[in-house]
């Protein structure tokens, strides 16, 4: 079996399948207050879509408001996840995981929109999730958004272009000074260390129980 | 080999001076003026995009148009067309019996941002090919390389090497359920939900026997040739649906499944439609190769600006 020095950040199709089931699995596991993610086995496309994620103001001082659903989530996250905006709106994001093939890792498409249903548009998302920010030059920046079409669902929605995954999931595993794991568990936790890292671009934070359960 | 070149130079330029002739109505909707204007006659490049078009298209109009800022759209028999699908294969797509000229629709207003992804003119469709151009550089070349920043010699290589043997594809699967006789018969397509859009990679494996366009078919489409041997091993390529025999209690313990060979064969059986699923129809720049066509020289003579081989398929399922 290939070892972890000379894994180059990617998965195949089948291991983002299995990555993804347990990264689902765990997430329902570990957060029972809050609803699943799902795997959706489109034929061609499947994906991972999220459960319903409010992307709205809560202030990082004032955690005790506890209004919406999402900051229910502020219990068992280290810091504060949610977005202040300006507008006293609510906001709505979904999400899907979705694999490149051309990439060989998972990909995140968003869709944001209001509670009337309106989308919204990419300057909007951006004030939401500042690391989104599509001014900074591919070049430099690895993590900003393009529209695109939903390879399935065919709708315009926005995408956190992959072309940088592999590079920081390399970094990821082999950064640290954890000893070097095996590419077995590499594996198994791609999906999550995935998350952990991209879910903070659009502000969205993974509990620390998940982080620490090695199971 | 003077003689091969010079084959091959006539290819590309066939390719390159491909051109579709469109008849542009002006949507009912929008004309002011008694009588409506005639339709613009343009020959569009196969390898261009239809927004590239506007600044021939829109002086043949202005004069007609209402007052107001213009967000151009363009459409055939009422399907909003994707501007960022290279025109020919857009033509190779939805017209299974070709039209000539194509009569598609142009619109200056109303644009149907719930279907299509906004377009801003020329910078959108420039951004949008650079992207492509991008992503089959990564495919070929394995990284992420400024392609816009190489040599042009250095460009030339990367281009001239399938270094890691995948080769960037893209596909457009119509799905039709009714027998026919003629193409002419068969109903429109009148939703993009009819078309399916597969964005990957073929692998090449030089095995020996000559990799064809039936073998790169059979990759992308396996579920289509199910009466054929399983045991080939260019099926072996572990696909998502043999995961699907992996309980889903306890994933995380499971081992990776030790013989994929064996697990493909299997999920095979177990999913194969019926045999009266097959392919009617496999288009390429406006070419219906034969299956038996070697896949490399395809992608030597056949690819789109973008380095993407764009492949139109029908196919029909049972209902």
């Amino acid at each position: 079996m290939m070892d972890v020095f000379n894994w180059d950040g990617t998965v195949s199709a089948k291991d983002f399948r299995i990555g993804a089931l347990s990264f689902a699995q765990k997430w329902e596991s570990l957060n029972s207050a809050f609803p699943p993610w799902s795997w959706v086995p489109c034929p061609k496309h499947p994906w991972l879509a999220s459960p319903e994620v409010d992307i709205d103001q809560n202030s990082q001082t004032d955690p005790g408001e506890e209004e919406t659903s999402c900051s229910e989530k502020e219990d068992d996250i280290d810091d504060a996840t949610l977005v202040q905006s300006n507008h006293h709106e609510l906001h709505y994001c979904d999400f899907h995981i979705v694999y490149s093939y051309t990439f060989r890792v998972p990909v995140l498409y968003l869709r944001a929109y209001c509670s009337d249903g309106r989308p919204l548009l990419l300057d909007e998302i951006e004030k939401e999730l500042p690391a989104c920010s599509s001014k900074e030059s591919p070049e430099t920046k690895w993590a900003f958004i393009t529209q695109e079409e939903h390879p399935y669902l065919k709708r315009p929605w926005y995408k956190l272009h992959p072309c940088g995954t592999s590079e920081f999931m390399k970094l990821l595993f082999l950064g640290g000074d954890t000893g070097q794991p095996k590419l077995e568990v590499v594996l198994e936790l791609y999906l999550l260390s995935w998350f952990s890292a991209v879910g903070q671009v659009v502000g969205l934070r993974i509990p620390c129980k998940m982080l620490n359960d090695r199971r | 080999m003077r003689k091969a070149i010079q084959k091959r130079m006539e290819a590309k330029k066939y390719v390159w001076e491909g051109a579709i002739p469109l008849q542009i109505h002006l949507h009912e909707s929008q004309v002011t003026t008694l009588p409506p204007p005639p339709p613009a006659l343009i020959l569009a490049p196969r390898i261009g995009y239809l927004p590239l078009l506007v600044p021939l298209i829109k002086p043949h109009f202005s004069s007609t148009l209402p007052p107001g800022v213009d967000t151009i759209w363009f459409e055939y028999r009422g399907l909003p067309l994707k501007w960022y699908i290279p025109t020919g294969v857009l033509f190779d797509l939805l017209c299974a019996e070709p039209e000539r000229p194509w009569n598609i629709t142009v619109h200056f207003r109303g644009y149907p941002g719930n279907v299509l992804i906004p377009c801003d003119g020329e910078d959108s469709v420039k951004w949008s090919f650079i992207n492509s151009l991008k992503e089959a550089a990564y495919i070929i070349n394995g990284n992420c390389k400024n392609v816009m920043n190489m040599s042009q010699s250095d460009q030339l290589e990367l281009w001239h090497s399938v270094m890691n043997g995948r080769v960037p594809v893209r596909l457009y699967v119509w799905s039709i359920s009714e027998d026919f006789d003629d193409w002419e018969d068969l109903s429109q397509v009148d939703s993009w939900e009819k078309i399916s859009y597969i964005n990957r990679p073929i692998e090449i494996h030089k095995e020996g026997k000559c990799f064809t366009l039936h073998d790169a078919m059979k990759s992308l489409l396996p579920e289509f040739f199910s009466d054929e041997s399983l045991s080939d091993s260019k099926l072996a390529r572990v696909d998502f649906e043999d995961a699907q025999k992996i309980p889903s209690e306890d994933v995380s313990s499971n081992k990776v499944v030790e013989d994929q060979g064996q697990n493909a064969y299997e999920h095979r059986e177990a999913c194969c439609i019926s045999s009266s699923a097959e392919i009617k129809l496999i288009r390429i720049q406006g070419i219906e190769p034969k299956l038996e066509i070697p896949f490399s020289w395809l992608v030597n003579n056949l690819l789109n600006p973008d380095h993407f081989l764009h492949i139109c398929v029908c196919v029909k399922v049972p209902q």
